[in-house]
């Protein structure tokens, strides 16, 4: 019965705990200072545009239907965004400058009146050539979007080329015209 | 001090909410249940496994973003059609990915979830066996 004595020395399993734990900081430390990305973007990238027929939003622009994007194989911008969404008040300005440019923009409104879309249009400007009512989401839902605004980029044949989340800023007007002609190509 | 108590106050009255919200009424189907209670435990059972996009720790049978309410009532009628569960899963995820479910999904990368309580179970009877073993011998 002689067993033989463990050692007394502390191997180097005794600081394992310690290590643990410090590792376990780093991970709250970069989870915390560089949060994981929390914008959903859409999988229906690369696919054609579902097909759906929205009355208008507005009283002088006609609604928005899916045919539209397959009718001159020209690229066009869908905008989602709707009259009480702040961040749509912000890219009034670069969707104006694009329209100028000559980029067709046609808009989803989300869950909107069309007397605030209205009054939206007339304070902000109009830079869409025609503007659906969508008020259960529905076209939203079914090309990935999920949240107000977000622009696609439609190429002529009615597929999604390109997904921008949230405003569009002075910044991202090249890469917005650069993905246009892309789907132009 | 009073004064400072009325500053503060006509801040207050003065900040208008930047809170942006849509003056529709509820979809629907975003707060109304099916007629049919067995479609409505599918349509319950399918919503309390789909993340709120808005709210992205919260189903959207939890959730009352404007937006999870779109999503009750396109759950609930299309299990009114007579559409399938899983169907309406695979169609959201085509469209938002896995994240949009919170039922993970059996693929490459996920095999791990299933195979490690199995592993785990393996390993702690290969332990055990250790064990009883050592104390016949004892």
């Amino acid at each position: 019965m002689s067993e033989p004595v463990p050692s007394k020395r502390p191997g180097i399993a005794v600081w394992l705990p310690l290590g643990l734990f410090a590792a376990f900081l780093v991970l709250v430390v970069v989870g915390l200072y560089w949060p994981a990305d929390r914008e959903v973007s859409s999988a229906f990238i690369g696919k054609p545009l579902p097909a759906f027929d929205l009355p208008p939003a507005s009283e002088d622009r006609p609604g928005l239907a899916t045919t539209v994007f397959k009718q001159d194989g020209k690229p066009r911008l869908l905008n989602v965004f709707a009259s009480w969404c702040f961040p749509c008040k912000v890219e009034a300005p670069q969707l104006a400058a694009l329209a100028q440019q000559g980029v067709e923009i046609d808009g989803v409104a989300i869950r909107d009146r069309k007397e605030d879309v209205a009054g939206f249009l007339k304070q902000y400007g109009n830079p869409f050539k025609r503007i659906g009512k969508d008020d259960l989401s529905q076209v939203q839902l079914a090309i990935g979007s999920s949240g107000v605004p977000e622009t696609f980029v439609i190429d002529g044949k009615g597929i999604i080329r390109y997904q921008h989340i949230g405003d569009i800023r002075q910044e991202d007007i090249p890469l917005i015209l650069r993905k246009l002609a892309e789907a132009g190509q | 001090m009073r004064g400072l108590l009325l500053a503060l106050l006509a801040l207050f009255a003065l900040s208008a909410p930047l809170a942006a919200q849509d003056m529709l009424p509820p979809a629907p189907y975003a707060y109304k249940q099916l007629a049919d209670p067995k479609q409505e435990a599918k349509a319950q059972a399918l919503m309390e496994t789909l993340r709120c996009l808005k709210c992205q720790s919260q189903s959207i049978a939890d959730s009352d973003a404007p937006m999870a309410g779109d999503m009750r009532h396109q759950v609930r009628t299309r299990i009114a059609a007579g559409e399938d569960p899983e169907a309406i899963r695979q169609w959201l995820i085509e469209r938002y990915g896995d994240y949009v479910s919170y039922t993970p999904q059996v693929k490459p990368i996920t095999w791990p979830l299933f195979a490690a309580p199995l592993l785990f179970l393996a390993l702690a009877a290969f332990l055990l066996r250790g064990r009883f073993r050592r104390r016949k011998g004892a």
